[in-house]
């Protein structure tokens, strides 16, 4: 295994991407915060190898900093999905800057078409689903579910810690086994309107979801 | 869009078609990307892939020449087999064109390099 890319270095590469232009509520965008990412991907890396050589898969993408950071760590190739054109846009120009070229992207709506000719596909599937607080609660169990589909090793996402009883059983439900592999403060900024405060810690939970039987 | 990304989509999700596979690929702008040579992800990946899907993608946009048309026994062993099989999986992009489902006809738009696979709720199954 090659040497991996310090934290530090890692972190400093993903505050350089460029964010949303216009954040759409509809589709819940929120920006993986440079420093979540970072710590979220290093340690997928360092403690499970669950990057280098790998086939990922970005489960809405947004700007891409998840993408990018995977292809930095040493992932043989990404695929990255957004169901928004102006994000898949900004996408396209930090992968440029970034001179990331084994990084490929589609328009799709990854809840409601799958676009794959086979399951089980994806050795790390990677997100980090909108949290279901705006009229679509739920929407982050149904990314998950998506994504188990389509994994044939793990998939990592991120949940608010409050929801982690819920997960438990909806993994029980499903058959799936998971566990909550670190626990993170996800500091949003105002980014709506009906943010009252300037920004809020939230705490997160980074989850390693797996079928019954790997 | 790159030839392992054609190689696992699908149109599927449309109404009355069953599995969309493969799509055709009319391309109008091709770019040959370089892309780190990573041996270990391409053993990994070989056997997850339709060999003879990419091989007829690659032919219908005349970049199959010296590519073979089926996996080498112990490919794995073979660098100049791994070599041309990195080449035509992750680095020759389709920049403009389209897709087209195999049984619809409905075509999907390849712009930037990236495909548009979105469909409208009418459309879907």
């Amino acid at each position: 295994m090659a040497a991996v890319m310090k934290l530090k270095t890692l972190q400093g590469h993903l505050q350089d991407l460029n964010g949303f232009e216009k954040p759409k509520i509809h589709f819940e965008q929120y920006e993986t915060p440079a420093h979540i990412a970072a710590i979220m991907l290093y340690n997928i890396q360092t403690q499970y190898e669950g990057l280098e050589d790998k086939l990922v898969l970005d489960a809405g993408c947004g700007p891409g900093s998840l993408s990018i950071g995977a292809a930095l760590l040493g992932a043989g190739m990404v695929m990255s999905m957004d169901i928004d054109g102006d994000a898949l846009k900004i996408f396209n120009n930090n992968l440029e800057d970034m001179e990331v070229t084994n990084v490929d992207a589609i328009q799709c709506d990854f809840l409601n078409t799958s676009v794959f000719r086979w399951e089980n596909y994806f050795d790390t599937v990677l997100m980090n689903p909108p949290f279901g607080t705006k009229n679509n609660s739920g929407i982050d169990m149904k990314f998950l579910q998506m994504g188990l589909a389509l994994s044939c090793d793990s998939v990592y996402s991120l949940h608010k810690t409050t929801t982690r009883s819920h997960i438990q059983k909806k993994l029980k439900e499903w058959g799936a086994k998971g566990s909550v592999i670190a626990e993170l403060q996800y500091d949003l900024p105002a980014t709506y309107k009906f943010h009252k405060q300037q920004s809020r810690d939230i705490a997160v939970d980074l989850w390693k979801v797996q079928h019954p039987d790997s | 869009m790159k030839l392992i990304t054609h190689n696992m989509l699908t149109s599927k999700c449309l109404k009355g078609v069953m599995t969309g596979y493969p799509l055709a690929i009319n391309a109008t702008d091709v770019k040959i990307t370089e892309v780190d040579f990573n041996p270990e992800f391409i053993t990994r990946v070989i056997p997850k892939l339709d060999w003879e899907v990419l091989w007829h993608a690659a032919n219908s946009i005349g970049h199959s020449e010296g590519l073979p048309k089926s996996i080498e026994p112990k490919f794995e062993e073979n660098e100049d087999f791994l070599k041309k099989a990195h080449k035509i999986l992750l680095e020759v992009e389709i920049e403009e064109g389209h897709l087209t489902c195999p049984e619809s006809g409905r075509q999907f738009p390849i712009s930037k390099g990236i495909p548009n696979m979105l469909l409208t709720e009418a459309e879907v199954q």
